[in-house]
């Protein structure tokens, strides 16, 4: 193939680039770009969002009927515990890092990360521990199967004795996930703090920036707790201390304060980048500056602050005494207000605007109708009468999957279409994106929805078999789970085959705003190289008439001929 | 163009008028929301049960409005906001609004602190929690006093296992079924003997995990007769569904009298509902990932009745 028809500065790119020969290869190797690495990011997790998603449908099968008929309560009890570990491990957190790692140089104007080896390291160690991980299904006794909290003393029961055991992989498989997001950590925030392009400053960062960056301080703060209570977990399982162990004089419930003291702040890591997601796309697909752009960037660090005191709500009927659990019902309430401030600053950009409702805005509206239904739930469990009720039952599954599914994932979704012609410089194929919409919403509120009910019934979670007062919930739940699976098929296929043939991408498709847009699609190596833009005004000025750079139009014409 | 307050138009009496029908019709459904909101629980069996129902009609009734609110909101901008075909303009150049801001931070901030003082309320009269009470497993959890002077009944035991319920009455009656007198605060000493389980009935809507190393003294008021299921719900391993039982709440009268004939009975073993499931996994070669075996059905004078059919 002659490389003669492409500009020298693209063929250079690590990345890669439509119709280049060996694009492939980039992503097999200790590639440092960004770019490259935010690809290997996004698209390992999808494979394991396959992974965890027929997990999924294991579960949802074996409960369509109230007996346990499909297969053994243990290997439920493994699987379950698996599609929690697979699915916010190996899908979650690294698919976050992925839009990171696209987004942030670009958004900023960065050329790379600030650690671009450290970057590298803290993906590859994904395939590392996502190998320990599915090892864990071939040892004897089978994976962990105490449910993706590990509570002790269950996970330390160890009935086969042995010193390899799926449990011990399962914790060096969460530490290793856990140095890789600290990695990260250190690097998002390293770069947002010390590589913006001249002339902007915090209050021009566009919001995903500032949700990236609020996200990843709690990964900072949070995360070794975690870290070191799964390290006391793994010496008590495997080198005979007692930490947790109530024959020793330990108490199982410290490691339940070290467990949530980071994992409650982690739903705030995945969902405040969807929250930045949000506010990227409803402007460009509303043509409308977004709606109080300073609360809704401070609100973000208030959510902050707020999700480092609030972990004890997961531990209301744990026998915490009377007075904490009203501290810990307040604080997370007031979890609900920067919230509420970013939902009705969204609505407002909505109101009056002219909205187009392509694939990214339709995921983006779903997404935003759900999150609203899960904040009232959550506001409800917060309450602690009605939380010693459906605690542990079906109705925080319903609840945890309303937020992590409903909201978090179609903000996944929504970022992927609307960012897949920057970064793979071909474009989407519209149809297909809807189908694949119009699939997903359906499925999952058919999934999560009946849920809540099984739960305010009192059908607890984790849960093999039930009682037969349960079933219909869960018939129209399993039914939900199933069109789920059939939904990624239009996905699958959209990607693959717009990103091999699609037609090429323009650098600003979408008429959007944003550093990144001014870029060519896909982006040079170094972005903006030694040609930075300065940034003049904020970053959502639709309909404002202000450019958002010096010289935009000379930044325009570059992308272009490109 | 100038920014933030070009959207100041005269508010025309239609535009009220819709805002006032919209509203109208988002407080009715609200209101029916809240209502109708009682018949997705079971039947109500303890002193909770009332609060319990009644703090979730009106969180269900206030998110009704929020939520009908903002998608009504969102509905309404998806028909009749959308841009025309080859429409290539920008919206309304709005960048917000201080005064509306302020508004929707501080009602949300009112509405759960109102709700926070409420159910802090509601603590404070069922308190269910009593002390929790560490020993050492050697010891004999039994020994530990309980110091709840507000119960009629008891110190009850309930002794969680993988994956078994057993329940030791004060006069030395073991029971594989939990009875209890209606209308009498009862007092339990909650104990496990392996891992963490949680005390949960339904009809009742109060849970309570049960610690090993801890006994946790733990009060409730049956307030209703019939028979309801007691379910572990704090995940404890390969039988983990497996582990309920039945509440029996009876009238006084038919609470001694069984309480009398089953002192006499003799001992023999209870409701193990996992043992026959892993002697069948035994049968078949023991197949499946690795699990501890189930503990021994506990010896007991009234072993239960697992046909009985429950209420909710």
């Amino acid at each position: 193939m002659s490389t003669s028809n492409y500009d020298p500065r693209i063929l250079k790119a690590p990345h890669p680039v439509p119709g280049a020969p060996d694009n492939w290869k980039r992503f097999f190797s200790f590639n440092t770009d960004a770019k490259v690495i935010g690809i290997q990011y996004i698209v390992s997790a999808l494979f394991f969002l396959l992974v965890g998603g027929l997990l999924a449908m294991v579960i949802r099968g074996e409960l369509i009927t109230p007996p346990a008929d499909l297969v053994d309560p243990t290997v439920y009890n493994g699987l379950n515990t698996m599609h929690g570990t697979v699915m916010l491990f190996l899908f979650l957190f690294p698919i976050l890092n992925g839009f990171n790692n696209l987004l942030i140089p670009t958004m900023i104007g960065a050329p790379d990360m600030a650690f671009p080896k450290l970057n590298a390291a803290a993906f590859w160690l994904v395939p590392v521990f996502a190998t320990i991980l599915m090892a864990s299904f071939f040892v004897p006794g089978g994976p962990a199967s105490s449910g993706w909290w590990s509570y002790p003393p269950m996970s330390l029961q160890n009935p086969l004795g042995r010193f390899i055991n799926g449990e011990m992989l399962w914790i060096t498989a969460v530490a290793l996930s856990g140095i890789s997001s600290i990695f990260g950590a250190i690097n998002f925030v390293t770069t947002i703090i010390r590589m913006r392009a001249p002339g902007m400053g915090f209050f021009r960062m566009p919001i995903y920036v500032w949700t990236a960056w609020a996200a990843q301080t709690i990964q900072l703060l949070a995360l070794p707790v975690l870290t070191g209570g799964a390290i006391m977990l793994l010496f008590d399982l495997s080198f005979g201390t007692t930490f947790y162990r109530p024959e020793g004089g330990g108490d199982p419930v410290l490691y339940q304060h070290f467990f949530w003291f980071y994992s409650h702040p982690a739903v705030y890591v995945l969902v405040l980048p969807i929250f930045g997601i949000f506010s990227e796309i409803f402007p460009v697909y509303s043509r409308k500056p977004l709606f109080g752009y300073k609360v809704v960037a401070l609100a973000s660090f208030a959510i902050t602050a707020l999700s480092l005191i609030v972990w004890v709500h997961h531990m209301f009927y744990s026998g915490t005494p009377q007075w904490m659990r009203n501290l810990f019902m307040v604080t997370t309430m007031l979890i609900a207000v920067p919230t509420g401030i970013k939902v009705f600053a969204w609505i407002g950009t909505l109101w009056r605007g002219k909205l187009r409702l392509s694939t990214p805005m339709l995921f983006c509206l779903g997404g935003l109708f759900n999150f609203i239904f899960a904040g009232i739930t959550g506001i409800m469990l917060a309450t602690v009468p009605i939380d010693v009720h459906v605690g542990n039952t079906y109705f925080v599954v319903a609840h945890f999957h309303y937020v992590i599914f409903n909201t978090i994932c179609f903000g996944v979704f929504a970022g992927i279409y609307h960012w897949f012609p920057k970064f793979t410089g071909r474009m989407y194929y519209e149809g297909l994106g809807k189908i694949h919409f119009v699939l997903t919403f359906i499925g999952a509120t058919l999934n999560f929805l009946p849920l809540h009910w099984a739960g305010l019934l009192g059908m607890p979670r984790r849960v093999a078999s039930y009682d037969p007062e349960f079933a219909i919930w869960n018939v129209i739940a399993s039914i939900g789970a199933f069109i789920l699976g059939v939904a990624s098929i239009p996905f699958i296929l959209n990607m693959i085959s717009s990103w091999a043939r699609g037609p090429k991408a323009p650098p600003n498709p979408w008429k959007a705003i944003g550093l990144e847009w001014l870029l060519p699609s896909p982006p040079p190596a170094e972005n903006f190289e030694d040609d930075i833009p300065t940034v003049i005004n904020g970053p959502y000025g639709y309909g404002l008439n202000k450019p958002l750079v010096e010289d935009e139009e000379y930044y325009i014409k570059r992308a272009q001929e490109a | 163009m100038t920014s933030t307050h070009t959207n100041k138009r005269n508010p025309n009496s239609r535009a009220i008028l819709i805002v006032a029908i919209a509203t109208a019709i988002d407080l009715l459904m609200s209101i029916l929301m809240a209502h109708w909101s009682y018949s997705w629980f079971p039947v109500q069996a303890s002193a909770a049960a009332p609060y319990v129902d009644q703090l979730f009609s009106i969180e269900t009734g206030i998110g009704t409005f929020i939520f009908l609110g903002c998608t009504g909101v969102m509905g309404w901008v998806i028909l009749f906001n959308r841009a025309p075909k080859y429409d290539e303009e920008d919206g309304d150049p709005i960048e917000g609004n201080i005064k509306l801001e302020i508004i929707w931070t501080i009602i949300p901030l009112l509405v759960v602190f109102a709700i926070a003082a409420y159910s802090i309320k509601v603590n404070e009269t069922l308190s269910t929690l009593g002390p929790k009470q560490k020993y050492r497993l050697s010891d004999n959890p039994s020994a530990i006093t309980s110091v709840d002077r507000t119960s009629i009944i008891g110190p009850i035991q309930v002794i969680a296992r993988q994956w078994n319920w057993e329940f030791v009455y004060p006069d030395g009656v073991r029971s594989s079924e939990l009875h209890l007198p209606v209308n009498q605060r009862v007092n339990l000493k909650l104990i496990s003997e392996d891992v963490l389980h949680s005390f949960f009935v339904p009809a009742f809507r109060l849970k309570q995990d049960i610690i090993p190393g801890s006994v946790i003294s733990y009060s409730l008021t049956p307030t209703r007769e019939g028979r309801y299921r007691l379910r572990d719900a704090m995940f404890s391993g390969a039988y983990f569904s497996q582990n309920q039982t039945d509440v029996i709440v009876e009238s006084e009268k038919s609470y001694s009298d069984w309480l009398t004939f089953s002192g006499e009975q003799p001992l023999q073993p209870g409701l193990n509902p996992s043992q026959p499931l892993y002697a069948r996994r035994l049968e078949k070669g023991d197949k499946g990932w690795a699990t501890v075996s189930p503990a021994p059905a506990p010896l007991v004078n009234d072993p239960g009745d697992p046909s009985a059919s429950h209420e909710a």
